[in-house]
């Protein structure tokens, strides 16, 4: 197995062992998404109107759960150093992780997030567009997120720092997402929503792991 | 293979404490290097200068590899094996998923030997890592570096938590490694009993 295969794989069987982070990202997820309609009330219209917003607001925020997690045991219990010093560049350590992230945490949100919808009346077609907008947008959300990670990962607190520094960041993702949503349910076309998604989440995706390696490496030289 | 690692005037500052200046050594291969110094001389921080996570204010680290001498971070650090004072241990990974791991992400393939050798062989392999004591973690901690095949050790404190033939079985892991060519840089207030330099801080 390479390298990269090996710390992909290691990093999902932690997340799936430590049984915490997907399962507590999936159960805010829902919370969210039951409670928004207890609040908002029983106006079918309304809560169909808001579901793209509502949904990928709490899935994002529901992502943040673990994010902060991604480098920061690996720093406190020494395996970082043991990981920069391999043949692995730094670059392909900080994909590797988000890929498991998002294996561990944006992929079960996604597949959860049309069971969501049925609470917020939404018709099929938005619900698929929802889906689609997700499945492109979450590996924006934890390659964004990485950034805020590694920027943080010495910091005591820095959990409570990373949702301030990343959620700006994000905003484009929310925007593009929901919005196609919102597009598909006026019966216009996602297309042009999804396609600044998918571009937003390329960009985050190809640029994300040079920044989280610059700050690992400033980290771990501090 | 390894030929030397050289270290010419280092200086190295943290916060607003100057830890040292003008700091020179040289180490050849099959040579062993002990680094002492009170708490907080900065044995540590020179060990992570000498990995390349850190870098010298002042000075520069050469390392030279058959005929070729270099003084690149990064290349250097492909070299090294580190054994620092945390153990980098998974409690949720077994003794051999561990090993596997650090093997495979250094390249090369984990063997059920090594951890005999250490003391952690048959029924321990397959325990998780929450199970060991802090002696068993280090014994792992040693097996992962006989495992990385690097030729530069840089070693924090080697003889922690380990029990008597768990300090003979290190002492006897240094001394076979310095006989077969590599290089042993140990932060210690223990004697590494190689016959080596020391370095005080």
């Amino acid at each position: 197995m390479s390298p990269f295969a090996t710390l992909l794989v290691r990093d999902v069987k932690l997340a799936a062992r430590s049984g915490g982070s997907a399962a507590l990202a999936l159960s805010f997820f829902a919370l969210v998404a039951t409670l928004m309609p207890l609040g908002v009330g029983a106006d079918l219209r309304l809560l169909a109107r808001i579901a793209g917003g509502v949904l990928w607001v709490g899935a994002v925020l529901a992502a943040l759960l673990s994010l902060d997690r991604l480098f920061q045991g690996d720093y406190e219990d020494g395996s970082l150093d043991l990981i920069a010093l391999s043949p692995l560049p730094l670059e392909l350590t900080a994909l590797a992780k988000i890929f498991a992230h998002w294996l561990s945490t944006g992929l079960p949100l996604t597949l959860l997030s049309p069971l969501l919808a049925l609470m917020f009346n939404l018709p099929p077609v938005p619900t698929l567009v929802l889906f689609v907008s997700l499945l492109i947008g979450t590996p924006a959300v934890s390659a964004v997120g990485a950034i805020g990670a590694s920027l943080t990962l010495s910091l005591k607190r820095g959990g409570l720092i990373l949702p301030l520094l990343i959620l700006p960041l994000l905003s484009p993702a929310v925007i593009f997402g929901a919005g196609a949503v919102s597009a598909s349910m006026d019966g216009l076309g996602a297309a042009g929503g999804l396609e600044l998604l998918a571009a937003f989440a390329f960009g985050a995706v190809l640029l994300s792991p040079f920044a989280t390696a610059a700050c690992v490496r400033l980290n771990l030289g501090g | 293979m390894i030929s030397s690692l050289t270290a010419e005037k280092l200086a190295l500052v943290r916060g607003d404490k100057k830890l040292f200046e003008g700091l020179s050594f040289r180490v050849r291969a099959g040579q062993a290097l002990a680094v002492e110094g009170a708490n907080g001389a900065g044995k540590t921080s020179l060990l992570r200068l000498l990995a390349g996570f850190l870098t010298p204010h002042v000075g520069r680290i050469l390392v030279k590899t058959g005929d070729v001498e270099s003084d690149e971070a990064e290349e250097r650090g492909r070299l090294v094996g580190w054994l620092g004072h945390l153990d980098g241990l998974k409690p949720q990974l077994t003794v051999f998923e561990q090993l596997s791991f650090f093997a495979h992400l250094y390249g090369r393939e984990a063997d059920r030997a090594v951890l005999d050798t250490v003391g952690l062989g048959g029924a321990r392999a397959d325990l998780p890592c929450r199970y060991l004591s802090a002696g068993q973690k280090r014994r792992l901690a040693l097996a992962r570096l006989l495992t990385s095949q690097r030729p530069l050790w840089l070693l924090d404190e080697p003889f922690a938590a380990l029990d008597t033939s768990g300090q003979g079985l290190v002492a006897d892991l240094m001394a076979r490694h310095c006989s077969s060519g590599g290089i042993i840089i140990a932060a210690t207030h223990d004697p590494l009993g190689l016959g080596n330099e020391s370095l005080k801080l």
